[in-house]
């Protein structure tokens, strides 16, 4: 445990350092704010008490700025061979990946921090459902860590970090869009499957109020599985 | 802590880089681990550092096995990669204190470790900065200070000198030195001074295979084993020709071969056969002939050239 934290304080570091967490956070409160406050279906539109639109920008920015914060995160320990340097000291490849893992998703929990003054705000606007916002964060936090997880697996297939987003991103859009768009299409119990497949099915129902185990089961069996591919991937380098 | 290499073998694709190999490195030793590029030196080494899993065989280090206690391994040995990769973006004391918490050293001693590593590497002038502003020498001292600073009983340095001014691989070499009176250590590389400077015992390997064990003086020996003398003669004013020196040395009995050096100063390399020395011998026709004997000389076989002949012929 330990371990894991000593990991995850310098990968969270080196997002500060690099100024990507900086220009994350900006660039996310910056859409999200505008979205929800000023732009197209923003609140004052929808003349309704609730962060709807802000959970409806948000689902889109976190699904693009998670793969740029993972993309690095084994690829370029890959690349310049640190990663040796890493799987060579007193430490597991979990407590690794659990380290890195943690790092970005505590780097998302601040951003989502960050905009706890929409929610002050909106309360004070009108009569808003707090379950309903409780569960929508939830909902976001996790749907990160499900992208994380698929992100932090892309990275480290390759040295490349390039390669690595746009992997995590193609994956991302399956999850994202592509299977319940399919849904619609297919029939029967194939379409069951899809839309079973599909995020966005799930954090709808979460962002309104629901918490389904269906739903929770759904996001931590994306994290497992991510999880344990990137094991996979750590021992197939060294053997 | 003793290392024991037992019938590794590692397999690239359908190239065996390391092919059955095994030997022992005893503690308090210095093995120096020679061969040319892609010989299988780093492979080893890697194997040895619990990182590349290996195909057969088995590597102890101490009473641990690579294989069911990686993680006692991992808390005794201080490893120096080929490349020596550092995260760049981390000061020089941030790093070393990431690299002393993962190591597990308690944290009341942390500091001390870090200003031990400091003063031993030479890294005071520098410490502040951030690793990528360094030259490649300091980061190289950086790369020592790492795998320095939870006092390993056992050092993995793949080419520690590279990179380094004639200044800096003296003092490395002297600190290598220092260090491997108490612990065990492997050191790789391709320049045959230094292994020569530092090492106590030298492992050549060639296309993943042991091709020769031993100090640099056995090796020297295996490969020559004909004493070998260069001997320059001063005639005092006789008019002797240079052939006659050559003649006279040539009938000596244990001579085998005679080559001449330079004819202005009648210098000579001189081969015996085979179990004998020609020395006594060379002295005694120079004073029955009057001549002074200006250079007698061994001239010993460098190893470079035990080097190349066990390299290159397989």
């Amino acid at each position: 445990m330990k371990q894991i934290w000593v990991i995850s304080k310098r990968e969270l570091q080196s997002f500060f350092d690099s100024l990507t967490a900086y220009i994350m956070l900006i660039a996310f409160l910056g859409f999200s704010g505008l979205f929800t406050w000023l732009y197209g279906s923003d609140i004052f539109f929808v003349k309704q008490a609730s962060l709807q639109a802000f959970f409806g920008v948000a689902y889109w920015t976190l699904f693009f700025f998670i793969p740029a914060l993972t993309m690095r995160q084994f690829a370029e320990e890959n690349k310049t061979g640190t990663i040796e340097l890493l799987l060579t000291r007193p430490v597991n490849d979990w407590q690794v990946i659990i380290g890195k893992f943690m790092a970005t998703l505590l780097l998302i929990v601040i951003a989502l921090l960050f905009t706890l003054p929409y929610y002050i705000t909106v309360a004070n606007l009108g009569n808003i459902d707090h379950g309903a916002t409780i569960t929508g964060y939830l909902g976001l936090v996790l749907i990160s860590a499900s992208y994380i997880s698929i992100g932090i697996f892309t990275s480290s297939i390759s040295n490349n970090q390039i390669v690595g987003f746009l992997l995590a991103l193609a994956i991302g859009i399956l999850f994202h869009f592509l299977f319940s768009f399919l849904a619609q299409g297919a029939g029967g119990i194939f379409s069951d499957v899809l839309y079973y497949l599909s995020i966005s099915t799930h954090f709808e129902s979460i962002s309104r109020g629901v918490i389904d185990s269906k739903d929770i089961i759904f996001f931590f069996s994306i994290i497992f599985i991510g999880l344990v591919s990137t094991e996979a991937m750590l021992q197939k380098n060294r053997s | 802590m003793d290392i024991v290499v037992e019938n590794l073998t590692k397999i690239y694709g359908t190239q065996r880089a390391v092919d059955n190999i095994s030997f022992r490195v005893n503690t308090g030793e210095v093995l120096g681990f020679l061969g040319p590029n892609g010989a299988g030196k780093t492979t080893t080494m890697k194997a040895i550092t619990t990182y590349l899993y290996p195909n057969e065989g088995d590597v102890k280090v101490g009473e641990f096995s690579v294989l069911k206690h990686p993680e006692e391994i991992k808390k005794r040995i201080g490893y120096l990669p080929e490349s020596n990769p550092l995260y760049q973006e981390m000061p020089i004391i941030d790093y070393l204190e990431f690299v002393a918490k993962l190591q597990g050293i308690e944290k009341s001693r942390i500091r001390e470790r870090i200003l031990e590593m400091v003063r031993l590497c030479g890294l005071e002038g520098e410490k502040h900065k951030k690793i990528s502003e360094l030259s490649k020498g300091y980061k190289q001292r950086v790369g020592l200070a790492q795998a320095l600073i939870h006092d390993p009983e056992v050092l993995i340095l793949d080419e520690p000198t590279s990179g380094l001014d004639p200044n800096q691989i003296v003092e490395i070499r002297e600190l290598i030195k220092k260090i491997g009176k108490e612990k065990t250590v492997i050191l790789s590389s391709h320049i045959l001074a230094e292994v020569e400077a530092t090492c106590d015992r030298i492992l050549i390997i060639n296309k993943g295979k042991i091709v020769a064990d031993g100090t640099a003086e056995n090796l020297r020996k295996k490969a020559h084993d004909k004493e070998l003398v260069k001997v320059g003669v001063d005639v005092e004013g006789q008019t002797v020709e240079t052939d006659d020196i050559y003649n006279k040395l040539k009938s000596i009995d244990t001579v085998e071969m005679v080559d001449i050096i330079n004819r202005d100063k009648n210098t000579f390399e001189v081969q015996s056969k085979e179990n004998t020395s020609s020395l006594k011998a060379i002295f005694r026709l120079c004073v029955s002939s009057g001549w002074t004997l200006t250079e007698l000389s061994p001239i010993e076989t460098k190893l470079e050239d035990v080097f190349r002949e066990l390299t290159i012929k397989s």
